[in-house]
């Protein structure tokens, strides 16, 4: 029986098993609209602003491995989303984005919202198409859900002209679709991996590095009992970090630019580095010609165009991380791997992680309060300074999980993340550390997380700068400044005469904010009020949290390698 | 080490015939500082794929990525590196050499000759040449007509290539 693409759109959605649509409404999806209104099972997320609708829909991805589904109008509403789309594009997550078009006998005729999307986003989605025959509707909606899921997963964008919303057109929901250009690798070529199993065996200093690939493919128990089985060494990425639990005596920690010394030394210094679901990027290299200079080079990625860009490996293993490692375990053995451990360890010795003493509020302290508070916590980061804390001092054990904006580094990420990650979540403690600046990208979304009710923990913490810039500025350009205060004054103008402390306010006042919202609000400006405070946030029922925690203004994240140095060129204090 | 080394060389690929795939395809060449000599495009025995031979200039290490990443696009049906295999290739030339004297207009059909071109039209003072040689054998003749005569015109179709059946063309 023909039926309208609209309802085909329902069914599909329906299918596809989706419980939750991100959503925001606009002229060239009022059909689409309308149906989802009939629909009794579908949850429908309405923010305020289509960027982060993109950014809900990813934490809710993020936080449970299935396909966030956004829904958009054309025009701005299309464009909006395009921050997003690459953020999630960079880090690998599974995401169907519908937007509507303007009807096909508009289209190039510069019609009101109209902008081809498709073009726009060639480049930063997995895949990208305008349906153009209101019969192919349903095999595109199939083809963007699986090509969004399979492989290497990635966001896909279906555009879709108002006039195929309406049009009748056969009714059927294809089961599975065949896409001859499309074949993501679903084996494991057995001699590549037994020579990358050889080569480890052979190893006196081994280190595995894993990434946030580890975590996609669900393969976090595999990987730890494979490298308790063989005595090997953990570092992981930002995005691989929590895939075994941290306080597992083998996880070392993070490496790269912020890493941990002990984790970088190890990379420096290791035979054999066995690295799986990572795709080198040059956060985590440094200089190219000096990563891992003592190593053999084992690379396991599932996409091909992964293997061998960044860094030439001796090694290349083209499979998901899963299967490789449970293919692996059957023939793994322990390695006699003690002295290296011991090295390892004193590194660590010799330079722990720790912040300096200071007299105000520690980020190092929030953090330790948090791990306190929410052991089993999602913690979803923004990005900057607060970030790098969080991925060093966070804690992530079983049952939690770290989600952050690690390829593209979106400011403005976290607290939209957060509200999707609660949405998928609501049993779960959703901790959202974020920054004054990116918290201010997207803070018109405490109305979202009011409307629906998302019990997100926010931990502002409040240098009153753009942070990670001006460590850079302090570090690299001689306390120059520029731009990168929050406050009223800009400090570049402080030298002029009568400056009050009013001229100088810091804008907005959170607590203020929070109120404005019916939020509750809570400003920590010493330690004693840290635990307090999120204790107060955990036991708040139906609403968003904000805790504003005042922390000094010129802390430095540390460890630092400059961009391009190599990994031994660690600024330690 | 050679893997260094900028070289030509020569992909087939086949791709879904639809709108956008071009853009695409090209977008990716520019989208990541690859160096695009020539790309021609057109349909198969089968109307719903397009076979496009693409000339680029690269590294061994940059060429491998190139033909990986054309691999991860859902609207590329097979690549096929042409580099080191036996093809014959072929490109349309079509030289309009204007304003000549008798002189010169003898000079173009002697070209002609010695390149085994066609002479496809003339005027009083204009000849029309036709060149179906290969991409380099066009560079020659270019060069050639630019230094022979003042007022040219010339349109290039690039290059188009078939793997061949012997072992021995290009």
């Amino acid at each position: 029986m023909d039926i309208a693409g609209k309802k085909l759109i329902m069914k599909a959605l329906m299918e596809e098993g989706v419980d939750t649509v991100f959503a925001y409404p606009g002229g060239m999806i009022t059909d689409i609209m309308d149906e989802m209104y009939k629909q009794d099972n579908l949850k429908v997320v309405l923010p305020r602003h289509e960027q982060a609708l993109v950014h809900e829909a990813e934490g809710y991805a993020r936080s449970t491995g299935k396909v966030g589904v956004c829904l958009v109008t054309s025009g701005p509403g299309a464009t909006n989303t395009i921050t997003a789309i690459a953020d999630a594009h960079y880090d690998s997550i599974p995401l169907v984005v519908l937007t509507g078009q303007v009807p096909q006998g508009l289209i190039g005729n510069d019609a009101f919202q109209e902008v081809d999307i498709v073009g726009m986003t060639r480049s930063i989605t997995k895949y990208g198409v305008t349906v153009r025959d209101r019969k192919d509707l349903g095999k595109i909606l199939k083809m963007a859900f699986t090509i969004a899921r399979t492989g290497k997963p990635g966001p896909v964008l279906v555009d879709i002209p108002k006039d195929i919303q309406t049009e009748n057109g056969p009714g059927e929901y294809p089961k599975d679709v065949v896409i001859r250009g499309y074949k993501p690798n679903e084996s494991v070529h057995i001699g590549q991996l037994k020579r990358a199993y050889k080569l480890l065996r052979s190893a006196k200093q081994p280190i595995i590095l894993a990434g946030g690939g580890v975590r996609i493919s669900g393969a976090g128990k595999e990987l730890l009992a494979f490298a308790k089985k063989m005595n090997i060494p953990v570092v992981t990425t930002i995005m691989g970090k929590g895939v075994i639990p941290e306080d597992n005596e083998l996880y070392i920690g993070n490496s790269g630019m912020h890493g941990r010394y002990a984790a970088n030394m190890a990379v420096m210094e290791c035979d054999v580095l066995f690295s799986i679901g990572t795709r080198f990027n040059d956060r985590i290299t440094g200089d190219l010609n000096e990563f891992a200079p003592k190593a053999k080079i084992i690379h396991v990625d599932v996409e091909t165009a992964s293997i061998s860009r960044n860094v030439v490996v001796d090694i290349p293993v083209v499979s998901d991380a899963k299967l490789a490692l449970e293919k692996l375990m059957e023939w793994a053995e322990p390695l006699k791997t003690t002295k290296w451990l011991d090295k390892i360890y004193a590194w660590e010795k010799e330079n722990p992680l720790v912040m300096r003493d200071i007299k105000g509020l520690s980020p190092q302290k929030v953090m330790e309060g948090i791990n306190e508070v929410f052991p089993k916590a999602i913690v979803v980061t923004d990005v900057g300074q607060h970030q790098m804390w969080a991925t060093q001092y966070i804690k992530i054990g079983e049952g939690g999980q770290m989600i952050t904006s690690g390829g593209l580094g979106t400011m403005g990420f976290g607290f939209p993340a957060s509200i999707g990650a609660k949405i998928a979540n609501p049993k779960k403690d959703v901790v959202c550390v974020t920054g004054d600046g990116g918290f201010q990208m997207n803070m018109q979304e405490m109305a979202t997380a009011m409307c629906q009710g998302a019990e997100v923990v926010i931990c502002i913490m409040n240098n009153q700068y753009l942070g990670m810039v001006r460590q850079m500025q302090q570090l690299f350009y001689g306390k120059r400044y520029s731009m990168v205060s929050l406050r009223k004054q800009q400090e570049w103008r402080d030298a002029s005469k009568d400056v009050t402390d009013q001229d100088r306010a810091y804008v907005p006042d959170f607590m203020k904010l929070a109120e404005t919202y019916g939020a509750k609000g809570i400003r920590v400006t010493t330690q004693e009020e840290i635990i307090p405070a999120l204790k107060v946030a955990k036991k708040t029922k139906g609403a968003p949290t904000i805790i504003e925690f005042c922390i000094p203004s010129e802390e430095l994240v540390l460890p630092m390698v400059k961009g391009g140095n190599p990994m031994s060129e660690m600024i330690l204090k | 080490m050679d893997s260094g080394k900028l070289k030509n060389r020569w992909i087939a690929l086949y791709v879904e015939n639809q709108v956008g795939v071009l853009a695409k395809v090209s977008g990716l060449f520019s989208g990541k500082s690859y160096n695009l000599q020539s790309l021609t495009v057109g349909t198969t025995e089968h109307e719903d794929i397009s076979r496009m031979t693409i000339g680029v200039s690269s590294d061994d290490i940059t060429f491998e990525q190139i033909k990986k990443q054309l691999n991860t696009m859902v609207e590329v049906i097979k690549v096929v590196d042409l580099t080191d295999t036996p093809i014959h290739m072929k490109e349309v030339l079509f030289a309009k050499i204007k304003k000549v004297t008798p002189e010169e207009k003898a000079e173009a059909y002697r070209i002609a000759q010695a390149y085994e071109i066609q002479v496809i039209d003339t005027d009083l003072d204009s000849v029309l040449l036709e060149s179906t040689l290969t991409e380099r054998r066009n560079n020659d003749l270019c060069s050639l007509l630019r230094r022979t005569f003042k007022h040219i015109d010339i349109v290039r179709g690039g290059a188009v290539a078939i793997e061949g059946l012997s072992t021995s063309c290009r």
